[in-house]
């Protein structure tokens, strides 16, 4: 990625490319997005069955398998959208308060 | 200055303008009927079906397709135009804001058309007036010469560096449109070469150099600073109009500025109008000035950007302007768009004219000659007197 976005909340407006437009690629993954989270997914390997059903249908791509075992959410994309506990047949993952969780880190 | 022409044509405007087309052969053109615009897209759809340009044409469902459709070309690097009106131009809405704050060259004439209740197809300016604040420029024309200059202008315009921004051609429903006029056609070729090849920043078809365009603005992202560019090409549009139109005058010999003048070099009093009223109104002025009254005026070509500055100047030496106004704001007895605008802009100024507003015209009530001279007798008044008794004034209404 050529496009140095690092400092981009201090950017004046004369700087900003014309008509917003991104002529980058891939630089969505600089957008932690992760932060809009109000739920947290947090996974039960006790009752996870490795199906990898909560892959398939976390719409960030946020779940990731190794050796066909789940390995771990990407907090810093998770939205907390909430698909995962939704779908997961064996109920493995829990949805807790993030404010809570952030708390409780601290 | 003298330029050979290769034809003198009689032509109603819509047809100006779809021959205008036919020369800057735009790469896409999505339009949908509306009255009076429909001709312009029906002569350029003949056009195109007998194969003398190669525009990709898109029949679409709506305006809001049509302009969506503009959008989508627009920002693959094509040179894009459509055309509306009115209610039209209505349902365009939210894609107008969205063509300007993507920074998009698109051209679209637009046939003054008043908007519903009640229904009715006649001309007044409250139609693009009441798009004024939506980021793209707007360009007054008087007759059909003006309308088809203002187009092939236009693209140069809106493909300026400094500029990138939509352009609205404003010309006059049924009088410009549907009226067969005198106009000098530029030879194919000079109009070809004029408008050139569009040069985009970006395009989405180069999978070389992928863009990302229409991107989502978070709350903390940076939507104000590109808000704040619109702004800053608006303002670098006032020199390239008028550089864009230097240039024009050697291919046709016509001139064209951010407005016409007439007397003004000597006018105690000055009138300030737009659109095809102005002729009206210029014959009057030239009567007044053969009796030796130093009367002048300003017609208006660019309302958007608004020429403030060189507004003041030209009009520093008169007592009195009046404005006229073809819309109004129903801001509740504030007058009409020019007026207020005008009125803004000499608010620092210590030498301040009378100032008064004359709402014409509405759903194409006719600007007669008499009602010219009726208006031109009371200012004449009110600039010897100094006083206005009424401010906003409505010519032609029946009180």
């Amino acid at each position: 990625m050529s496009w140095d976005i690092s400092k981009i909340n201090e950017w004046s407006w004369k700087e900003h490319p014309t008509g917003a437009v991104i002529k980058d690629t891939g630089n969505s993954r600089k957008v932690k997005t992760g932060g809009w989270r109000s739920l947290r997914p947090i996974h039960d390997e006790e009752k996870c069955n490795n199906c990898f059903i909560c892959f398939v249908f976390c719409p960030e791509a946020c779940i990731s398998f190794a050796n066909d075992e789940f390995a771990g959410i990407d907090y810093d994309y998770c939205k907390g959208c909430g698909i995962c506990a939704e779908e997961c047949p064996q109920d493995a993952f829990e949805m807790i308060s993030e404010i809570e969780a952030q708390s409780k880190e601290k | 200055m003298a330029v050979k022409n290769s034809k003198t044509v009689a032509i109603v405007g819509n047809e100006a303008v779809a021959e205008a087309m036919r020369q800057i052969n735009p790469d896409v053109v999505a339009a949908y009927p509306i009255t009076p615009q429909t001709d312009i897209v029906q002569a350029f759809s003949a056009i195109a079906a007998d194969g003398l340009v190669d525009t990709e044409l898109v029949n679409v469902e709506s305006e809001h397709s049509a302009m969506s459709a503009c959008i989508g070309a627009a920002s693959s690097g094509a040179r894009v135009m459509t055309a509306t009106c009115s209610q039209g131009l209505g349902l365009m809405w939210e894609l107008l804001y969205i063509a300007s704050g993507l920074r998009l060259p698109i051209v679209m004439p637009n046939v003054n058309r008043t908007m519903s209740a009640p229904i009715n197809i006649h001309c007044d300016h409250s139609d693009s007036m009441g798009a004024r604040d939506s980021g793209w420029i707007q360009l007054f024309s008087e007759n059909a010469q003006e309308a088809y200059d203002n187009i092939i202008q236009a693209v140069r315009i809106s493909e300026h560096p400094d500029v990138y921004l939509p352009v609205m051609v404003l010309m006059d429903g049924f009088i410009i449109s549907h009226a067969v006029d005198r106009m000098d056609m530029i030879e194919d070729e000079k109009v070809k070469n004029f408008a050139g090849e569009r040069s985009a920043p970006f395009t989405m078809l180069d999978p070389n150099n992928p863009a990302c365009v229409g991107a989502f603005d978070t709350l903390h992202g940076y939507f104000f600073e590109f808000k704040r560019q619109q702004e800053e090409a608006m303002a670098n549009a006032l020199p390239v109009i008028k550089n864009v139109a230097n240039e024009f005058e050697k291919i046709s010999g016509r001139s064209y500025g951010l407005f016409e003048t007439l007397g003004m070099e000597d006018a105690e009093f000055a009138v300030i109008a737009q659109g095809s009223g102005a002729g009206t109104i210029r014959h009057q002025i030239e009567c007044l000035r053969s009796n030796g009254i130093r009367a002048g005026m300003i017609k208006l070509r660019s309302f958007r950007p608004f020429p403030a500055e060189e507004l003041i100047e030209a009009l520093s030496g008169v007592k009195t302007v009046a404005v006229f106004d073809r819309s109004t704001t129903f801001a509740g007895g504030m007058g009409g768009p020019v007026f207020n605008e005008l009125r803004s802009s000499f608010y620092e100024q210590e030498n301040k004219p009378l100032m008064v507003n004359y709402v014409y015209g509405l759903g194409g009530r006719d600007l007669s000659v008499e009602l010219v001279k009726k208006a031109m007798e009371e200012i004449l008044a009110m600039n010897s007197s100094g006083k206005a008794e009424q401010k906003i004034n409505y010519l032609g209404l029946r009180e």
